[in-house]
């Protein structure tokens, strides 16, 4: 039994101008101890599902159907009291904006203890020495000192490794992160993952990263998952993504970006505009902007097709492939 | 993109550039922060220059102050021989250098029309003389960031990401600016979308004959634009070389760190890289450390280093770094 399964999971927002539908049948597994990368373009429904399984959906939104199993404890419909119990001892989230999440009138030494009390039974003074402990594990220097201050006089990169710090204070099963990297600098992200890392081989949590850096991914995971449109088209081991995409859209993604190696050649857009959820086309959501579209993707969705036991997508031409025997 | 058909004369020369805001610190106490202290560069006709460095090393301020949208504390800017000292000299140089923005959700006006909004650097330099010149004029922009013209008289918020981003530039290019500042001018868009802007800048310089300084954080992103590369840190400049030399030797032992910990996206390198990991943490500009500015975190620091600054020296042909032990390290 894998540790996090979701099924068919449907997500909406129920908005004056009608329903999103933000998450549309995502299904996937997560083991204990892996990393799992979510990318996709922004509206893409890759916060919406991490926020499903945490259930913290904004406003008008609800899990109109699937199942979200936790360790086989079925959660969607489990109610507010095993949810308190999932978002402070299990599964963690890091925001993408630190400074949203952490209070500017408490030190960080408060904030951190809060987290431990609340979630640990351990007294003020176990609490304390933990909560220094973790600063000094996310390479906070001088932790003592730390503590006392606030986070204004914390640089971007160190509110971001206290919000770790914090999220893993509570030693987790999992650990979401929505993009938790996105708005720091290159040398700084690059410690903050391989910490994320290698505290992940520490105690063997799980790792759910939610990005649309495909080098952080490529960097990261062990699993990739690609959305669109609130689906998944396309899921497999990172080589696999990336050296085997069979969805048009991953493909048109790698292509897109410019390489390590710097060809300098000419990069090669996606054309068209991004999906509309209001206005969604009946057969494949991509089919707008994809130049390999067919007939068939105008009438009908394709279904997720086995490429191999560590890949699976869901794009007409792999049945076309299949058809034709290439 | 790496083209040669620039030419070796200037457009732009900085020379000794300074930007310092003055921070108050307590009662009828300031001190001054030096965001840009002593960049000098020049950029050919026709060339792109990208500009990198971590978040507040003063990128976007070098840019600022090179177009005098601030007034330099101290050093000059030559444009094409000339240097820009009066204020008729800043209003001519304004026709000919204007800059694009990084954020396309905040940086149009939501209540004008895209009209308008490329349409209003037309009217302030007065660079028409009847309507029916300035709507053409307007359309002749739009067509050459490919937007159409049923496009001109909705509204910037009606609009995605990648198309106000267009709006931007095309509104940059109205007064016929022969050099352009980008400031990360598509960070802010999702990946599928950058790269149709990335092409169409390339597009635009061929067909123009641009000159930019492009300011942008993805590394992979600036060198595949770029001809040549500049590294800045803590205000200063410490390396500056060809895109692609500099990408696959790096000198100044900042720039081997950044390079290092670019996150490729591909995973079998990201596998072998080994990332030359950074301590200490980053020093505040209004407290730079005396000598190297870099010697608090770098890992080939010596007692020196602390004392002296490094000068920004030519270290091969075209290749500039500041770093007291360039010649050892490498
Ligand atoms: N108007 C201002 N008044 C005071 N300080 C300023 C001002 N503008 C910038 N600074 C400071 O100058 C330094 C350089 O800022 P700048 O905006 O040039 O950085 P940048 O390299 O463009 O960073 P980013 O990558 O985050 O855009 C920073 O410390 C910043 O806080
Ligand atoms: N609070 C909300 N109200 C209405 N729609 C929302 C809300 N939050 C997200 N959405 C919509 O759900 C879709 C998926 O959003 P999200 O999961 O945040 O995308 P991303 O992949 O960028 O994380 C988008 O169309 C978004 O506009
Ligand atoms: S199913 Fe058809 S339209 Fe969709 S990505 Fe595949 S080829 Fe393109
Ligand atoms: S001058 Fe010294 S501290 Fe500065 S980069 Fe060179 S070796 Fe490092
Ligand atoms: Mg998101
Ligand atoms: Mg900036």
């Amino acid at each position: 039994m894998a540790l996090l399964e979701v099924k068919d999971l449907h997500t909406s927002f129920f908005t004056d101008a009608g329903e999103v539908r933000a998450v549309n049948g995502v299904s996937f597994n997560l083991e204990r101890g892996k990393v799992l990368g979510i990318v996709g373009e922004s509206g893409s429904g890759k916060s919406v599902t991490a926020y499903s399984i945490m259930q913290i959906l904004a406003g008008t939104g609800k899990i109109v159907s699937g199942s979200i199993k936790l360790d086989g404890q079925e959660l969607v419909g489990a109610g507010e009291k095993v949810m308190k119990d999932v978002r402070g001892n299990k599964i963690s989230i890091i925001f993408q904006d630190p400074m949203t999440s952490l209070n500017p009138t408490y030190t960080i030494g408060r904030q951190l203890m809060e987290a431990i009390l609340l979630h640990t039974d351990r007294n003020k003074q176990q609490a304390w020495d933990r909560a220094v402990e973790m600063l000094r594990l996310v390479n906070v220097n001088e932790p003592e000192k730390r503590m006392k201050q606030y986070p204004y006089e914390f640089s971007g990169g160190m509110r971001q490794r206290v919000m770790i710090a914090m999220a893993l204070a509570c030693e987790p099963d999992i650990l979401i992160a929505d993009e938790p990297t996105t708005a720091l600098d290159v040398t700084i992200q690059a410690g903050i993952l391989e910490l994320m890392k290698d505290i992940q081989s520490k105690i063997g949590m799980a790792i759910i990263m939610i990005t649309h850096d495909l080098g952080v991914v490529a960097q990261l995971c062990d699993e990739i998952i690609v959305m669109y449109a609130g689906s998944i088209c396309e899921q497999g081991t990172a080589d696999e993504i990336f050296y085997n995409p069979c969805h048009e859209y991953t493909k048109g993604l790698l292509r897109s970006i410019p390489t390590v190696e710097g060809s300098g050649e000419k990069l090669e857009p996606i054309s068209g505009t991004p999906i509309d959820l209001l206005n969604m086309p009946k057969g494949c959501p991509f089919a707008p902007r994809c130049d390999a579209a067919m007939k068939i993707c105008l009438r009908e969705r394709c279904e997720r097709m086995e490429i191999n036991e560590d890949h699976a997508a869901a794009c007409w031409m792999n049945v076309r492939k299949a058809v034709k025997g290439e | 993109m790496s083209t040669n058909n620039h030419s070796e004369q200037p457009i732009i020369e900085v020379r000794h550039l300074k930007q310092y805001f003055n921070i108050s610190t307590g009662f009828f106490q300031s001190r001054p922060l030096k965001a840009v202290d002593d960049i000098s560069f020049s950029i050919r006709e026709g060339e792109t220059l990208g500009l990198v460095g971590e978040s507040g090393c003063g990128k976007t301020t070098a840019g600022r102050t090179i177009l005098h949208l601030y007034k330099p504390t101290d050093g000059e800017v030559i444009y094409r021989g000339k240097p820009i000292k009066t204020a008729k000299d800043i209003e001519q140089f304004r026709t000919k250098a204007t800059m694009v923005f990084q954020d396309p959700y905040s940086s149009l006006d939501p209540r004008m029309t895209v009209a308008d909004i490329i349409g209003e650097p037309l009217d302030v330099h007065h660079m028409y003389k009847t309507k029916e010149e300035r709507r053409e004029k307007i359309l002749e922009l739009m067509s050459h960031v490919g937007l159409n013209s049923e496009h001109a008289a909705r509204y910037a918020h009606e609009f995605s990401g990648g198309q106000r981003q267009r709006v931007g530039i095309a509104r940059s290019l109205a007064v016929n600016p022969d050099f352009i500042v980008c400031d990360e001018p598509v960070s802010a868009l999702d990946v599928s979308i950058q790269a149709q802007v990335i092409n169409m800048f390339d597009e635009l310089q061929d067909r123009l004959g641009l000159t930019y300084l492009f300011i942008a954080h993805d590394l992979l992103v600036v060198r595949h634009i770029s001809d040549r590369i500049a590294v800045m840190y803590l205000g200063r400049m410490v390396e500056l070389a060809d895109a692609n030399e500099i990408y696959d030797r790096p000198l100044h032992p900042y720039t081997k760190a950044l390079i290092s910990a670019v996150p490729v996206p591909d995973p079998k390198t990201a596998r072998e890289n080994k990332r030359i990991a950074l301590s200490g943490e980053i020093p505040s500009p209004l407290n730079a450390p005396a000598g190297c500015p870099f010697h608090t975190r770098c890992p080939y620091a010596q007692p020196k280093c602390k004392e002296s600054m490094p000068p920004f020296e030519e270290v091969e042909k075209g290749r500039y770094v500041a770093c007291h032990r360039t010649a050892e390290i490498n």
